[in-house]
Formats: structure tokens, C-alpha cells, sequence
């Protein structure tokens, strides 16, 4: 196990690392970029961006520079506020995101699950339509649409919730509703197909034949196996929440990292954008990775083998 | 010999996109304590459906019962509920599957999955039902039974799943043991080995067992009757020299030819029955077989031929046993292999309808 | 029961009767297509789609306001018989800018499927036909597009590439065509093997004969499919991107860019970002359903 971990840790670096340095040269080609000479900046930005990237020197000078900061945990100053660090921003900005999105992941799974469930265990009956339509609707409506309808049904006309803000746990309903929305859609219709896959093997029938209802069979053996396509679901999950998360926030003025991944887009703030999509990036392959060690947890059958799926 | 199991004119129906398909068409036999039935007869003859429809574990819908009884103890068990089944499946009747590879439950210990059918059926205790796994697993020869027990289905071997699968069809001491080609999916000599312990283990626990397949090499080894299926019905039937060494259907003759033997000489070439089985969504009309039968008689297209008994534990379903019925040949790989038997009646007698 | 003896003769097999018996056979497209008929929702979906094409052509001519022309003496109209969808912060119709929209999203959604379909025909079925080496490095490239987070890459490419149609595009398509050229690529693997293609090779027909004549046309089904899913997704991307100030410029109106203007003024003009909204999703729901039920009715497994 721990020699699996360490070379997934291995290709994690890697992959980030070839992530650091595209985006190092996106943002080298990007118009108006502050890495070209003709700029015109307030002299106390281009002295910060002087200090931190030495843009006096050659690209592959500034491009090492970049690397030994991010491995340093430096992203730089911004491209456009002379007070801001990409720093501040993260550490500002992601705790707040971080609560939407785990209570986002929350909602998605449990609903998700339930809903792939009952569509499986009442195959082919009303509530398995139900729950598809469900499901299909939930894919369809993108969740910044899904956001603005709850906002304005729930929230201006019925004044059920607060509008927009992030200050108690009111406010986060529905963010992490109208973020939940489409992922809890796949992972219902996941769930469901797992699940019809599972019950039709034949150590279901096992099971029934050893005389256990089918309350039993589903909880311990149905759910269990058809939890594992599901688990590895959660890398993508983790993707979409954060990246629902840039258009979610705005809506609802919610003042997390994705917010202000968006407005330093608007902006054209390179540096900004270009540490956030790298600690984006850290993030995402860690999940990938937490997800890989939680599924070898719950199949017996990749422990042992140490990282591929073996007989 | 008391009756443990009696099927009267069992039907199975499957609704499906194409239409109702009647995978079994008016079965009957009976099996007796101790006593091991081999069901023979090619896929989807309806021989799993059957024997499936017995535990009632074929999925309703689509499948359905559409008529006959299912007696075991002189008990139908058609009408019952799932919940009464759920005291029977296992406890009285058990069942072992064709691919040990797929029917244990591969996120789950051997052991656990052993003592599921325990805690439930003998209302025994965590710790008693896991003492009693390791007995099991000892019974049905695996070795270091106190390490494997907690191992997973993916440590095993084939041989050994199928083992650990008969060791959980054992637990709570079945009447009845339903095996659905156990020995299929295995090695040669690792089905020789399983055969074995089956019949061992039948004559410690005197459980009957039904054993279905479709491969007749096996069924000489292990049954002391057969009932050969065709197309959902049973064609002939009798005991293992009857079928071996009296067969009269032309069915039966077309599975002996094609058998492969140690003792065919060279020159006897395997001979295959041609054609396919017929749609069972829309049976043909007359004998399902005729169409495939070289033996056919013009009736064969018509009628559906009647039952006809030739001694008191032989029946077979074909025409080429009615009094008008010309003589003809069988096949020169079972004709070698005909011999006089001495409880045959001197002439094979009309059952009446409904049997 | 009494025979005439004459019923007894032998007559031996029939075994091109018990052919003829056997329920007649449909083809192949036959049977799809009557298979995605009996889905309710799929043809729900059809009817939706072919609605919604519909307007997309001749929506704009059903009015008389022009989606790009400013009236701000008729700003932030409620929808009424003049303006049927009311009017936007410049006074130009919504109505018109909604199937303008409609337009441009199918367009962008159609012609990234197309250009994902060339590439990934292209480059799995080179990939899968050559084997070896080849197929090696180009699925390793493939593998190494593929783990970069899709959205975030787009969000990327626009900054760098600037805005507008053509990019947004091109953006979509760098990491699109992969899905479709593993799919290419398995279909390609499985069906080489198979007699006809070897067939074909000992007749000395080419690779390019090889890949056009029977390759291709057997991995009609999943391609298919898959550019079904493509569209709805590409048409969310755009809406995304438009959403977050990506997108296209002024005056060309997208659903994308339409809902990004609506948004700030939704407490007091909510329509002019429900309707775009309404057809995003619709839209997309349509796309969906559709291609669920081709992939349904294509699949072969459930074929009884």
C-alpha cells in the first residue's frame, strides 16, 4: 500500500509539474501578458512583479524563479492590486469555498445514492422514472441556471432564503444546492446502472438461494459492490464542484476562491490566474488521489494487489 | 423410498421485448431422499429455468409460473410468499452455481459468506456459526480452513470457490441440493475432484440432490436417474443404464453419438445433432425436436407425441414408440452401446394424458 | 386416438423449415429505430429538438425587431404582444435575440461534434489500426490532454486565445476529440480481428479501402451516441464561459451572454435571463435525452 501510494505521488508531481509549466507559457502568449516588455504598470506593481519573477532576466531564469516559488508555496504578487498577494486570496478565499463545497459533495452524494437506489431496487416502476426524469432534468440545467432560479423563487419572491451573502448556514443552502444539482443527477443515474449491473450477478442469486431477504442482500451485498464505480466518480465530482463553484459564488456574492478566479479573468490578472489554476490543480490531483486510496480500501481485491485490479 | 420432491406439469413463461417466451412446457418428475437426478439437455432447454423455478429464484417479472405444482414434503411450494420461501431456500433446499468465479460475493470473506446462512437458519451465534464455517470448510476439503475462512473469493482458486460454494450450500444441512453445472467452468481434473466430494458429502448428510448439465460423461459418474429436456419439456427419462444402454428417443441417441468416449474407435466420427433449438416464443407445432429429428415421421409435424412408458422407470416422448411406427436404426456409436435390459416392458405402453 | 398408418412415414429433418419458422429478422437500423420509437422520453426529446430547430431557423423572421438593433425608449419591456419576450437594457427584443441564441448554440454545438468527430475518427483509428508503437505514443498524449480538468483548460485557452467564436471553439475542441478517439480507437481494436477485415486484407484491399469500407461504417453506433453527448455538452461550455465573461462579444447574442446580462438585473427584469435560461436547458435536456435513448437503442445487449 505504501509503496502504491509513493508512486502515485510520483505521477502526481509529474502531472503537476506539467501543469505549472503550461500555464507558465499560456500565460507567456496571452495578450497584454506581464511578461512583455511594452507594459504599462504602476511603477509599484512592475517593482513587485521585478522583485518576485526578476522579468529583467531571460524566460528560462524567470521560468526556474517560477517553479522554486511554487514549490515554496509562493504564488506572487497580483498582476493588478499592488497590496494583494495570490497568497491573501487563497487563504481568504478558500475556506469559504471549501465549506460550500464539501456541503455541495455532501448533498450530492446522499441524494444521489438514495435516488440511484430506489431507481434500481424499483426497476422499471414508477419511482425509477421518477427518479430518472429526476436525474436527466438535473444533467440539463446548468447549475448557474439552477442557481438563479432558486435564488429567484426561494429567495426574492418567496423570501424562504437569504439572497446572496455567506454568513450563516442559511446562506449556504442554496449555493450548495444549485452546486449539488448536477452532480447528484450523474451520481444518481451512476448508482442506479451500478446497481442494476450488481443485482444481476450471479452472487445475488447466491445469496437468495442461502434464504436472506432482500432487504439484507441489498444492504450487505448489493450496496457495497455497487458503491465502486460510484467512488471513482468522486475525482470528476471534486472538478465539476470547483469549477461550479466560479459561477455559483458570483451569483450569489459569495466571497470564495472561484469568485475571484472569475473577476481576475474579467481583469486580466495573470499572476492571479495563473496560482489559482495551479493550486486548483494541487487540489484536484489530490482528491484523485485520496479517491484511489479510499478505493482500494473498500475492494479487497486492489489491496493485495498493489495498484492494478488483479484475479 | 419416501418422495421428497414431486414437479407436476411445471410452466415457466418469460415476457420479454419479443414476446412470451415458454421456457418450460409441462414438466413432471419426482425425486426421492438420497436420490441424485441429472437433468441433461442443451442451453436453453429449460433445464436451469426448471430447476431455478424450484427455489423460486427466477426473477418474477418477467419470468412466471403458469401452471402445475411444485410439491416438496407434499407442500406446494408454488403459492408461497417470499417470505416463506426465505425459511426454505437454503435451510431445505440449496443451490450451487455454474461459475464459481462470479457466484461469491467478491467483496465479502469466504467466511462470512458462510455464515450468513447460518445466523440465519440456526439462529446461531456470531462465534458458533464462525466455529461451524471453519468446520465446513474443513468438510469440504480445503486446507487451513481457521486462514482461509477469512479470506476473499479472489484468493481462491476455481476449484477451491467451488468448494467454499458447496460448503455454503451445506451449512444449514439442505433436504434437497440443486446443483446448475457445478463442475462446468472448471478443470478437467479439478470436476473430477468435485464430483467426488459431492457424492462423499451426499452420502454423509443422505441429501438428494438435482444436478443439471449438459454434458452426459458427467451424469453417468454422479446420477442415479435422468431426464433429458428438449426445447421445455422433459423427453425421456429413466434410470442411468435405461438412458446409457436402452435409450429410445431420437433426442437421447443424438447426445450419446455426439458424446466423445474413450472407447469410440477411430472410424465412429462424432456426430452432431444439426440445426438449433426452435423459438420457444412460438413452439412449432407437433414434436419441438422434429425439424432437427432424421428420425422424423410425417406425425412428428402434426401431433405432439404422447409419453410412453417401456419399463416401470422409463418414459420417453416420441412417436417411433407407437405400434405403426416403423423400425429404424439408431446411430451406430449408441447401437454399440444397446443392451437387453430386463426390467423392459415387451411393449412400451401410452401413458394416459396429464402425466 | 386412432393415425392413419400413413402418417408414419419417415421423412427425416426439415431443417430449412425450422429456419423459416424463426420469427423474421429486422435489420440492424430497423430495429433501433423501432426501439427508440417505444421510448417515451427519447421521442419526447425528438420532438423538443426538431421544435427547437425549427425556431432556430425561422425565429428570427417571426418578428419584426432585429436581434442587434438598440430602441432605449423600449428598454427593459415586460413580455407583451409587441415585444413577446420583452426587451433587454438596450431595448433590443428578446424574442429575436433568444433564437439568435439558438442559433449560435446549435451552431457551436454541431460544429464542435463535427470537428471532434474528425479528429477522433482520425487519430483512434490510426491509433487502433496501426497498434504497436504508435497506438502507444498517440494514446499517451491522448492520456496526458486527458487528465488536465477540461473547464479549467478552456478557461485557459480563452484567456490566451481572446475572445470570440472561432476560439471558443477551437478551445473546446483541443481536449474534446479525445472521448471520441478512444471510442474510435476500442471499436477499431475489437473489429480488426474479425474475419471480413482479415478477409479484405488477403483480397489486397489498402489500408485507407480497409478503414473507409468496413472499419468505419461498423462503428457507426457508438460514434453516434457519443456525438449526441457531445453537442449538449458543448453547448454548456459556451453558456459557462459566456456566463463568466468568456464568451462572445457584443452585439452577437448567445444564451450564454444573454443570461450573463439578465443576471444582475433579475430581481426587477427576471425574464430576460429566464428565457435564455429556459432554452439552455431545454436545449440541452433534448440533446440528452436523445442520445440516451440512440445509446439504449443501439446498445446490443439488451437486442432480444
Amino acid at each position: 500500500m505504501a509503496k502504491y501510494i509513493g508512486k502515485r505521488l510520483l505521477y502526481m508531481l509529474i502531472s503537476l509539474w506539467l501543469i505549472i509549466t503550461a500555464t507558465f507559457f499560456f500565460m507567456r502568449i496571452a495578450p497584454g501578458n506581464p511578461f512583455t516588455s511594452e507594459k504599462q504598470l504602476p511603477p509599484e506593481i512592475e517593482a513587485n512583479l521585478n522583485a518576485h519573477y526578476g522579468l529583467d532576466k531571460p524566460w528560462y531564469a524567470q521560468y526556474g524563479d517560477y517553479l522554486l516559488k511554487v514549490v515554496k508555496w509562493d504564488f506572487g504578487p497580483s498582476f493588478k492590486y499592488k497590496s494583494q498577494t495570490v497568497n491573501d486570496l487563497i487563504s481568504e478565499g478558500f475556506p469559504v469555498s471549501f465549506i460550500l463545497g464539501m456541503e455541495a459533495i455532501l448533498l450530492a452524494v446522499a441524494f444521489g445514492l438514495i435516488l440511484g437506489i430506489i431507481a434500481a431496487l424499483k426497476h422499471n416502476k414508477w419511482q425509477d422514472y421518477t427518479a430518472m426524469i429526476i436525474a436527466v432534468a438535473g444533467i440539463s440545467v446548468p447549475s448557474f441556471i439552477m442557481a438563479t432560479f432558486l435564488q429567484y423563487f426561494l429567495a426574492i419572491k418567496m423570501g424562504i432564503f437569504p439572497v446572496a451573502r455567506f454568513e450563516t448556514f442559511m446562506h449556504t443552502i442554496l449555493p450548495a444546492l444549485a452546486l449539488a444539482s448536477t452532480p447528484m443527477a450523474f451520481i444518481a443515474r451512476l448508482t442506479r446502472s451500478s446497481m442494476l449491473e450488481v443485482m444481476s450477478n450471479d452472487y445475488i442469486k447466491t445469496a437468495k438461494a442461502k434464504g436472506l431477504s432482500q432487504g439484507v442482500i441489498t444492504v450487505k451485498h448489493a450496496i457495497r459492490n455497487a458503491l465502486l464505480p460510484v467512488v471513482t466518480y468522486m475525482g470528476p465530482l471534486t472538478a465539476g464542484i470547483l469549477t461550479g463553484s466560479f459561477v455559483i459564488e458570483r451569483i450569489f456574492g459569495i466571497p470564495g476562491l472561484g469568485a475571484h478566479f472569475v473577476t481576475s479573468i474579467t481583469n486580466r490578472d495573470y499572476t492571479v490566474i495563473m496560482g489559482v489554476t495551479v493550486f486548483y490543480s494541487i487540489i484536484l490531483l489530490a482528491s484523485i488521489l485520496l479517491v484511489d486510496i479510499a478505493y482500494g480500501i473498500i475492494d479487497p481485491r486492489i489491496k493485495l494487489a498493489g495498484g492494478k485490479k488483479g484475479e | 423410498m419416501e418422495k421428497i420432491l414431486e414437479v407436476k406439469d411445471l410452466e415457466v413463461s418469460f415476457q420479454t421485448y419479443g414476446g412470451s417466451v415458454k421456457a418450460v412446457r409441462g414438466v413432471s418428475f419426482d425425486l426421492h431422499k438420497g436420490e441424485t437426478l441429472a437433468i441433461v439437455g442443451e442451453s436453453g432447454s429449460g433445464k436451469s429455468v426448471t430447476s431455478q423455478t424450484i427455489m423460486k429464484l427466477i426473477p418474477m417479472p418477467p419470468g412466471k409460473i403458469t401452471g402445475g405444482q411444485i410439491l416438496f414434503n407434499g407442500d406446494d411450494i408454488v403459492p408461497k410468499t417470499e417470505k416463506q420461501m426465505e425459511k426454505i431456500r437454503g435451510k431445505e433446499i440449496s443451490m450451487i452455481f455454474q461459475d464459481p468465479m462470479t457466484s461469491l460475493n467478491p467483496t465479502m470473506k469466504i467466511g462470512t459468506q458462510i455464515m450468513e446462512g447460518l445466523i440465519k437458519h440456526q439462529n446461531m451465534s456470531k462465534q458458533a456459526a464462525k466455529t461451524r464455517a471453519v468446520e465446513l470448510l474443513n468438510l469440504v476439503g480445503i486446507p487451513m480452513p481457521e486462514r482461509r475462512v477469512n479470506q476473499y473469493p479472489h484468493e481462491f482458486s476455481g476449484g477451491m470457490r467451488q468448494r467454499a460454494m458447496i460448503a455454503i450450500a451445506l451449512a444449514a444441512n439442505p433436504k434437497l441440493l440443486i446443483a446448475d453445472e457445478p463442475t462446468t467452468a472448471l478443470d478437467v481434473t479439478i470436476q473430477a475432484q468435485i464430483l467426488d466430494l459431492m457424492k462423499d458429502l451426499q452420502s454423509k448428510m443422505d441429501t438428494s440432490i438435482i444436478f443439471i448439465t449438459h454434458d452426459l460423461g458427467v451424469v453417468a459418474n454422479v446420477a442415479d436417474r435422468v431426464a433429458v429436456m428438449y426445447a421445455g419439456q422433459i423427453v425421456e427419462m429413466g434410470t442411468v443404464d435405461e438412458i446409457f444402454y436402452d435409450p429410445r428417443h431420437p433426442y437421447t441417441w443424438g447426445l450419446l453419438a455426439s458424446m466423445p468416449s474413450l472407447d469410440n474407435d477411430n472410424k465412429a466420427d462424432l456426430a452432431a445433432i444439426p440445426g438449433t433449438p426452435p423459438d420457444l416464443t412460438n413452439p412449432p407445432k407437433g414434436d419441438a425436436f422434429a425439424a432437427r429429428n432424421q428420425y422424423a415421421l410425417a406425425i412428428d409435424f402434426e401431433e405432439e407425441p404422447p409419453m410412453y412408458q417401456i419399463s416401470e422407470t422409463h418414459f420417453a416422448k416420441t412417436w417411433l414408440l407407437h405400434p405403426d411406427a416403423p423400425k429404424v436404426e439408431p446411430p451406430e456409436a449408441v447401437k454399440k452401446r444397446m443392451r437387453q435390459l430386463s426390467s423392459t416392458f415387451d411393449q412400451a405402453v401410452l401413458m394416459k394424458e396429464g402425466k | 386416438m386412432q393415425i392413419s398408418k400413413d402418417k408414419f412415414q419417415l421423412v427425416g429433418t426439415k431443417i430449412s423449415e425450422a429456419e423459416k419458422i424463426s420469427k423474421p429478422s429486422l435489420s440492424f437500423w430497423k430495429d433501433v429505430f423501432i426501439r427508440f420509437r417505444k421510448n417515451k422520453l427519447a421521442m419526447f426529446g425528438l420532438v423538443l429538438l426538431a421544435i427547437l430547430i425549427f425556431m432556430a431557423i425561422f425565429g428570427p423572421y417571426m418578428t419584426e425587431y432585429d436581434y442587434a438593433t438598440n430602441d432605449l425608449t423600449n428598454k427593459n419591456q415586460e413580455p407583451s404582444s409587441e415585444h413577446w419576450f420583452g426587451t433587454d437594457d438596450l431595448g433590443r427584443d428578446v424574442f429575436a435575440r433568444t433564437w439568435e441564441g439558438a442559433r449560435i448554440s446549435i451552431f457551436i454545438g454541431v460544429a464542435a461534434a463535427l470537428i471532434d468527430l474528425f479528429i477522433g475518427v482520425l487519430w483512434g483509428g490510426i491509433s487502433g489500426y496501426k497498434g504497436g508503437r504508435t497506438d502507444e505514443m498517440m494514446m499517451r498524449f491522448a492520456d496526458v490532454l486527458y487528465g488536465v480538468p477540461y473547464l479549467l483548460l478552456v478557461i485557459l485557452l480563452m484567456v490566451v486565445l481572446g475572445q470570440g467564436l472561432g476560439t471558443m471553439i477551437l478551445a473546446m475542441t483541443i481536449t474534446g476529440w479525445i472521448n471520441m478517439a478512444r471510442i474510435v480507437r476500442g471499436q477499431v481494436l475489437s473489429l480488426k480481428s474479425q474475419e471480413y477485415v482479415l478477409a479484405a486484407k488477403t483480397l489486397g484491399a489498402n489500408t485507407s479501402r480497409i478503414m473507409a469500407k468496413h472499419l468505419i461504417p461498423n462503428s457507426m453506433a457508438p460514434i453516434l451516441v457519443t456525438m449526441t453527448l457531445t453537442i449538449p455538452n458543448a453547448i454548456f461550455t459556451e453558456a459557462f464561459l459566456s456566463f463568466i465573461g468568456l464568451g462572445l462579444t457584443p452585439p452577437l447574442a448567445s444564451w450564454g451572454t444573454m443570461a450573463n446580462d439578465g443576471l444582475p438585473a433579475i430581481r426587477y427584469y427576471p425574464w430576460r435571463l429566464f428565457f435564455p435560461a429556459i432554452f439552455i436547458s431545454l436545449t440541452i435536456f433534448a440533446f440528452n435525452v436523445v442520445g440516451d435513448g440512440l445509446r439504449d437503442a443501439l446498445d446490443p445487449r439488451l437486442r432480444k
